[in-house]
């Protein structure tokens, strides 16, 4: 399909890249395109510039640190931090990354990206929630940090504001977690999904029953099921699954993403 | 914009307009027509192609996201009329009928032989996942790279 008309610009740094992007209204930042040039094809969206971050060195590569926090570069694809060796230090990461979509898929999008489009059924938003990944927005005006929480805003919608950009996500030690998801098929979009961390007591957050991923905590384990129906979920019907089945796949997935994390 | 690439060995220079994507920039601009578009939205695996050693989905790239690089397609596996073990197995095992999602089954099992020349049956089928196929029911596809796996 031919796309609208858009001018491209390869920037060569981030300082370029946020110039650019503050200097054009109609600008969007290109990362993986493994969502974006499919929204472009549906005229979702008809940006006047793709700001491409592909080659952008500051943007890349996964650090662990001396007391286990990682650092991942906003575009690090799913198949780059599924092969890092520093990125095993939490090992769900890896883990949830191998089971989106298929090779192609994972070799160009990003976990920047991921969370950046926000779409409720992706697998990154309610599992950096449960791992408490911090997000660095970078602006005109240097650098800002939010709490994952405070990085998804609703549908599509992020703290990362017109002319930002997020540089990268730095994820503190752990290995007590667990993701469940039903999905289309293997591998496929999820119809609901959670991710929990045990840290003392259990943090659920669920997926696909809201713009938002919902946290619902418990003492452990055992106490997900009535925390998830004490949350009153009203989640969307759609031709997969009707508002109902989807609260009632909510409970039994952060059950089982519980169980997993405790089991660790 | 210009546009430097070399594809299946042959460097090609062309102007592209940004808004093209890169499985029309090999099938209109360089007559290349092995690669195909069975869904162009991501989902059928028909334009794979290998970027740079990486396999991706031409459809959901820009052709001057390419630019600079070297890129392989089906046409570029077989030597002349010698067509590669894993093209032979193709024959040999059915593992094509209509033949429409074959160039994309071909490089997808041809990325995964390069990083893992001895992949098991589940190794086969996660690497396949993102080609779909309407005709063979998979099986003798994941037959003909098993024949030719190590
Ligand atoms: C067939 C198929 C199946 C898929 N299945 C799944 C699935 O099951 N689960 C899942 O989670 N995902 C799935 N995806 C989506 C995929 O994971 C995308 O890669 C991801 O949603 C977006 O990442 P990207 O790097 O491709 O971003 P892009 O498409 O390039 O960008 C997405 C949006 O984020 C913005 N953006 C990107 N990076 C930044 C940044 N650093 N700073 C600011 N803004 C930024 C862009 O401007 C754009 O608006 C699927 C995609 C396809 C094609
Ligand atoms: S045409 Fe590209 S994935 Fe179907
Ligand atoms: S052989 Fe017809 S689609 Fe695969």
């Amino acid at each position: 399909m031919l796309l609208r008309e858009v001018e491209y610009a390869k920037p060569g740094s981030v300082a370029e890249a946020l110039e650019l992007l503050a200097a054009n209204d109609g600008a969007r930042a290109l990362a993986g395109g493994q969502t974006l040039i499919n929204v472009m094809k549906a005229r979702a969206a008809s940006p006047d510039m793709l700001v491409d971050l592909n080659g952008l060195d500051d943007l890349t590569g996964i650090e662990l640190a001396g007391d286990g926090t990682l650092t991942i570069g906003a575009m690090t694809t799913y198949t780059e931090l599924m092969g890092s060796a520093e990125a095993k230090a939490r090992p769900i990461l890896g883990e949830v990354c191998a089971t989106i979509a298929d090779v192609q898929v994972r070799n160009r999008g990003t976990i920047g990206g991921n969370v950046c489009s926000n779409d409720p059924t992706n697998h990154l938003p309610p599992l950096m929630v449960s791992v408490g990944a911090r997000m660095t927005i970078a602006g005109a005006d240097g650098e800002r940090e939010v709490s994952a929480e405070e990085f998804f805003l609703g549908v599509y919608l992020t703290a990362v504001g017109p002319g930002e950009l997020l540089t990268r996500i730095s994820i503190p030690a752990g290995k007590k977690d667990g993701f469940a998801a039903v999905t289309l098929g293997a591998d496929g979009t999820c119809i609901a999904n959670a991710a929990a961390t045990v840290n003392g007591s259990v943090r659920v957050a669920l997926g696909c029953v809201d713009a938002v991923p919902v946290i619902v905590t418990a003492e452990s384990a055992d106490g997900v099921a009535d925390a998830v129906r004490a949350a009153n979920l009203e989640p969307p019907s759609d031709v997969h699954a009707s508002s109902e089945y989807r609260t009632h796949l909510a409970e039994v997935l952060a059950t089982r993403a519980a169980q997993e994390a405790s089991a660790r | 914009m210009d546009v430097t690439v070399t594809v299946n060995g042959t460097t090609y220079e062309r102007d592209v307009e940004p808004r093209k994507l890169l499985i029309h920039f090999l099938r209109d601009d360089l007559d290349l027509t092995g690669s195909h578009v069975g869904c162009d939205t991501g989902n059928c695996g028909a334009c794979s192609v290998i970027v740079d050693g990486v396999l991706v989905k031409s459809c959901m790239l820009l052709a001057v996201q390419a630019n600079g690089a070297s890129i392989e397609t089906v046409e570029g596996l077989a030597e002349g009329d010698e067509l590669t073990p894993l093209q032979l197995a193709f024959n040999e095992h059915h593992a094509l009928q209509c033949g429409y999602c074959t160039p994309g089954m071909l490089m997808s099992a041809t990325a995964l032989l390069r990083e893992n020349p001895s992949p098991s049956e589940d190794e086969i089928a996660k690497a396949l996942q993102g080609n779909i196929c309407r005709c063979t029911g998979y099986w003798n596809i994941v037959e003909a790279v098993k024949s030719v796996a190590k």
